[in-house]
């Protein structure tokens, strides 16, 4: 009977014991202390050989019995302590998930060639291609091949920073006006049909101040072919702005003058700041000026020997700056090339 | 160009609102740029002409009087505090309700009955900025004495002042006749011409004086007329008020008719004092080299056989279409006047006024190109108002030496010309109506016969623009008439047709652009720099390489910082870097441009290389939270070289170079296969000083894109997945400092079973020899057709070390 006890009292000693751990690395501690192989109940095991064969049976059975109570109870101690540690382990990794990031280092293209690109895409879609040209260049392709010859009056719609020896020699050297003498180096190298874009710097003799800047982008654009119409002008600009400045937007197309066009067009577009209405953006009139555009003249045609009887086409130019100032608020055009990365970080 | 809107009104009815009007205008090709009102605001019968009947001392207070105000039978006090005025002027009366502009806020008020120190204003008298006129707030407004008592001020003075930008192609708008006939066009009204009658008296104006023309080719026409007997005074308040509504100053009646028809027909005239003309002998003729003259404004001018003169029998008077000279001025003793109205080259005009630094009214006018026609009509105008309002008579006939006439060239083009362009389906008939109200002379003719028959199928206009057109000339023109009139809005708009041109790509700008987006994945910044730069600015710099003699100068410059254009990106980059630090409060610049630079050729266009350069500085990694700042360093920068290169398919060299503008010892040139494409480095202590940079580490790097292009690129080709599995060992060699890792690299890499190796630890210290550094390796063994037994690897692994051992007498480390 003594045995018989013993066996129970272990149980319930091991039981209590078991209850008490709280930490997941001290069951084994236990399991060696109940159940290892010179634990309390294997001794008791191990004791049954000394016992009478009617005892030895009976006490073999409920030590055995005694086991598998342990075992269980080990089993499921276990698992209930291994919940726990992995709700505090959860509960302690918690973060605090406002620090901030680690941002990768991020460069950023300067605004200008973000719409640069844009603008460039919008005709790309179109079926243009992008040409490009020298930013010094002859007199003859600036001027006298787009029908604004030598003491033009229209000459002064552009202020030239000429290169050095000046306007007097024989071929006079400047700095582009504009991209428009791509026109001529583009159709002097091909034959219709042409659809060709020129971005590129271009400059100017011009005092700066908000609105005026002597170094700037145009992006310059040119489509001939045997049947091009002021119809097609228009329908092309408008899909232009549609892309631009979204697919809800109004042209606006007015008589304009430059020699190198006729007839002559200036584009606008319904204010998208305040819907036509009227606000500071667009100066109260509701409509924003964008470009300049207009059927290429004859004259023009001749000097590439395209024949103006059989070929039409339109060319049109804009600023990507005063894009970029109208799409994202600019009010100073100087702030392009300042490169004040407070600036240029915006973008 | 500014256009008086009453002025306008004398020929032309106008209906329209006036914002309608500046619109219908604009889409037309007059453009408006802005529209002021005189007057817009004042109630028709709260602000009148008054006139100051008494003025007295305000009772109670000394600054202030009490002026009584007659407004035609009825007479009202007003307290007023300015000192300008005395009994008899004329004066802007306001009566109480009036709306006026506060003077003090400027803000629209409506004027209340006031009792100023106790005594009560019956309306008030105001200044220019009261009656939203102009900014003069500290006096009243003084009106001319011949304004009518009682009046409404609205309808003595209102006006409307449009002001125009013009297109240099329209010297016509250049005058409110030339407007008028815009607003008849696009209104569907008639213009009223101006009555050019006056009667002539006494002797044949030939007797009088004669005009001499001697180079014909810069003066196609010269009109004359003679007005004898005038008196010089003021011209009257509507002449002067309309000279001055468009920026013009009244001077006396005789030039301010010639001023006056200027702005009327666009035709510049100019008035001689006939006495004082020599022999009475006008000779025009180019001026001698070497010649002198006096302009009007004092000033002795040098010129040219370029410029013309207007001379007489003594020598010259004015300079032809620009300005008059002093001798011959009419003054105010002038009694007779020789008229002149001629028709100047424009292109010798634009010459003159360009190398003179002249522009005048009338020089912009006649280097646009006016019609010879014109001079006769404004000869007339000018002498019929001088009769009017000078007091003097006309001797009988004009001079008109016209050796320029050209008959007017005629247009012929049928509708589907015109429509051909527009893209429209115009009848004849529209485009006829809409060229008739432009003043053109139509006439319908069978298609290539030239015989008038209106009936014909596949009819033709021939058209004559009027003579104020000169730009009108061929059928584009036609067009555009045509469309700006009928409105550019009104025509048809389509999507562009017809197909689309071969593709002929542009590679050169695509790696270009591909260089911005990878430099810009690497965390670079794009800025972009001025083309131009100083001598100065490139002299901070050692002399880019391939650049002898100067750089291209350009003429004129508009300041000495953009004298010449740049043949580096280099000293764009270092002022904006220290731009940014100095001003901008930058601490971290890291930051790229792409952009040519301008190398001069002998007796052609510069050679624009296209150029990639950059410049990090400051901290790679920021301070944070949890790590403190890390700072560029010159790997930091390989690296950026690394990846940008390996964006675009090249594998990249790099060897030990000097650059003036670098350190020695920390400076690298890359290339590929062979060919230099660039150079990176630490910039130079001195380089920086000289840019006023910061003095902490700036490193710089530059590559030609052009010789990039140049390099063939390895086409991206897909290698397959490895099928069995990579050995990974380490390895560790001591060599001598001086050893470059590139060496040691190569000799790893010999074997094909090596895949790849990653230096991962470099040591020099006390656990190997003094001299010598440790560099450790991580080395992955592959073969693309099998595992790579133990023995294979060890023996690859033993034969890089013996090569190891023979080549840069390393050893392993143990
Ligand atoms: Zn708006």
């Amino acid at each position: 009977m003594t045995q018989d006890t013993s066996v129970d009292e272990i149980q319930s000693q091991a039981l209590g014991a078991l209850g008490a751990i709280d930490d997941i690395r001290k069951l084994d501690e236990w399991r060696v202390a109940y159940l290892g192989r010179s634990g309390r109940l294997t001794s008791v095991l191990r004791g049954l050989g000394a016992l009478p064969p009617e005892a030895r049976r009976e006490v073999g059975q409920r030590a055995n019995m005694v086991k598998s109570v342990l075992e269980k109870a080990l089993e499921e101690k276990e698992e209930v302590l291994r919940q726990a540690e992995l709700q505090r382990s959860i509960e302690g990794g918690k973060l605090d998930i406002t620090l901030p990031g680690r941002r990768p280092n991020r460069g950023r293209l300067h605004p200008t060639t973000q719409v640069v690109r844009e603008i460039c895409d919008a005709f790309v879609a179109m079926g243009f291609q992008i040409v490009e040209g020298p930013e010094v260049e002859w007199d003859y392709y600036n001027f006298e091949a787009l029908n604004i010859p030598k003491d033009h009056p229209a000459r002064d719609m552009w202020d030239t920073i000429w290169i050095d020896p000046p306007s007097e020699s024989e071929k006079p050297m400047l700095l582009r006006t504009h991209t428009s003498p791509m026109q001529i180096r583009v159709m002097e190298k091909t034959q219709p049909p042409v659809r060709v874009v020129v971005p590129g710097k271009v400059y100017r003799y011009e005092a700066t101040d908000a609105t005026h800047e002597s170094q700037f982008y145009q992006v310059e654009g040119l489509a001939v072919d045997t049947n091009i119409t002021f119809a097609e002008l228009k329908g092309t600009l408008y899909e232009f702005a549609r892309r631009i400045f979204g697919t809800e937007r109004k042209v606006r197309f007015r008589c304009d003058y430059f020699p190198f066009v006729e007839p002559g067009v200036e584009m606008a577009i319904d204010c998208f700041a305040c819907g036509g209405r009227g606000c500071r953006i667009c100066s109260n009139s509701g409509w924003i000026e964008i470009m300049g555009a207009g059927m290429v003249h004859p004259e023009v045609l001749r000097h590439v020997n395209y024949d103006p009887e059989i070929y039409t086409g339109f060319a049109f130019g804009l600023g990507p700056e005063r894009i970029a100032m109208l799409k994202y608020g600019i009010d100073d055009i100087r702030l392009f090339y300042s490169n004040d990365l407070r600036f240029l970080y915006q973008f | 160009m500014k256009i008086s809107l009453n002025w306008l009104k004398e020929y032309v009815d106008i209906t329209l609102p006036v914002d309608e009007l500046a619109h219908r205008l604009s889409m037309s090709g007059t453009e408006v740029g802005g529209v002021t009102h005189i007057g817009g605001m004042w109630d028709r019968d709260k602000v009148l002409v008054g006139q100051i009947v008494r003025l007295d001392q305000h009772p109670n207070a000394d600054r202030l009087r009490l002026a009584t105000i007659d407004i035609g039978g009825e007479q009202n006090t007003v307290v007023c505090g300015a000192w300008n005025i005395a009994e008899g002027d004329k004066v802007p009366y306001a009566r109480v309700g009036a709306r006026l502009i506060d003077g003090h806020s400027g803000e629209p008020a409506v004027l209340k009955s006031a009792k100023i120190r106790g005594v009560t204003s019956e309306g008030m008298i105001c200044s220019e900025k009261e009656l939203g006129i102009g900014e003069d707030h500290t006096g009243i407004m003084v009106l001319p004495e011949d304004a009518p008592v009682g009046a409404s001020l609205l309808d003595y003075m209102g006006d409307v002042i449009l002001d125009l930008d013009l297109t240099p192609n329209r010297p016509d708008c250049l005058a409110v006749l030339g407007i008028a006939r815009e607003v008849a066009a696009i209104t569907g009204r008639q213009v009223r011409e101006p009555s050019l009658a006056y009667s002539e008296s006494g002797e044949s104006v030939s007797d009088l004086a004669s005009v001499e023309i001697l180079d014909p080719d810069l003066c196609p026409r010269y009109c004359a007329s003679v007005v004898t007997g005038v008196k010089i005074g003021l011209s009257p308040r509507w002449m002067q008020q309309r000279l001055m509504a468009l920026g013009m100053r009244p001077i006396n009646n005789v030039v301010d008719i010639t001023n006056y028809v200027m702005l009327e027909y666009g035709q510049p005239l100019h008035a001689f004092d006939y006495d004082r003309l020599v022999d009475h002998h006008i000779i025009v003729r180019r001026a001698r080299p070497g010649e002198k003259m006096t302009t009007l404004d004092g000033l002795e001018r040098d010129l040219t056989e370029e410029n013309l003169l207007i001379c007489d029998g003594g020598g010259s008077v004015a300079l032809a279409g620009v300005m008059g000279g002093l001798d011959s001025e009419v003054t105010e003793s002038t009694v007779n006047v020789l008229i002149e109205s001629a028709n100047f080259n424009n292109i010798s005009i634009r010459r003159t006024s360009a190398r003179l630094h002249l522009r005048s009214e009338a020089s912009l006018r006649f280097d646009k190109g006016l019609s010879p026609e014109l001079p006769m009509y404004a000869l007339k105008r000018a002498t019929q108002l001088m009769v009017e309002l000078c007091g003097g008579s006309v001797a009988q006939g004009v001079i008109d030496i016209y050796t320029g006439k050209t008959e007017p060239a005629s247009i012929h083009f049928s509708a589907a010309q015109v429509n051909r362009i527009l893209g429209a389906d115009m009848g004849l008939g529209e485009i006829e109506g809409v060229l008739k109200a432009l003043g053109f002379e139509c006439t319908e003719v069978r298609k290539g016969t030239g015989v008038e028959d209106p009936r014909s199928v596949g009819a033709e206009l021939s058209v004559t623009p009027p003579y104020w057109r000169t730009d009108v000339r061929i059928v584009e023109d036609i067009a555009e008439e045509v469309a700006r009139i009928v409105g550019y809005d009104n025509l048809p708009m389509s999507p562009l047709s017809g197909s689309v041109p071969r593709y002929e790509p542009d590679l050169e700008r695509e790696l270009r652009e591909k260089v911005r987006n990878l430099l810009v994945d690497a965390g670079l910044q794009e800025v972009l720099t001025y083309s131009w730069t100083s001598l100065v600015n490139l002299g901070k710099l050692s002399r880019p390489e391939g650049l002898s003699g100067q750089p291209l100068k350009v003429f004129n410059p508009m300041s000495l910082e953009q004298e010449y254009l740049r043949t580096t990106l280099r000293a764009g980059l270092l002022s904006t870097l220290a731009l940014n630090e100095r001003h901008y409060g930058a601490s971290s610049v890291n930051i790229f441009e792409v952009g040519s630079v301008f190398m001069p050729t002998e007796g052609d266009l510069p050679r624009e290389q296209m150029m990639a350069a950059g410049i990090m500085t400051g901290d790679v990694l920021t301070k944070s939270w949890d790590r403190s700042a890390t700072a560029v360093d010159f790997y930091d920068v390989k690296g950026v070289i690394d990846a940008l290169m390996d964006g675009l398919g090249m594998v990249p060299d790099y060897s030990p170079v000097e650059d003036g503008d670098l350190l020695a010892g920390r400076t690298a040139a890359i290339s590929i296969t062979g060919s230099r494409i660039g150079v990176f480095g630490e910039v130079h202590p001195q380089v920086l000083e000289r840019f006023d940079a910061s003095s902490r580490p700036v490193y710089l790097f530059e590559i030609d894109l052009a010789a990039v292009f140049a390099q063939q690129r390895t086409p991206n080709r897909y290698q397959s997945i490895p099928r069995f599995p990579d050995v990974v060992e380490d390895l560790a060699v001591v060599v001598d400092t001086s050893t470059q890792a590139q060496m040691v690299m190569e000799i790893i890499m010999r074997s094909p079973i090596v895949s790849s190796a990653t230096l991962f630890d470099i040591y020099e210290g006390p656990q190997v020899p003094p001299g010598k550094k440790s560099l450790a390796y991580s080395i992955t063994y592959r073969a693309p057709d099998r595992t790579l037994t133990g023995e294979e690897v060890a023996s690859i692994r033993s034969r890089i070390i013996s090569q190891l051992e023979r080549e840069l007498g390393g050893t392993l480390r143990s």
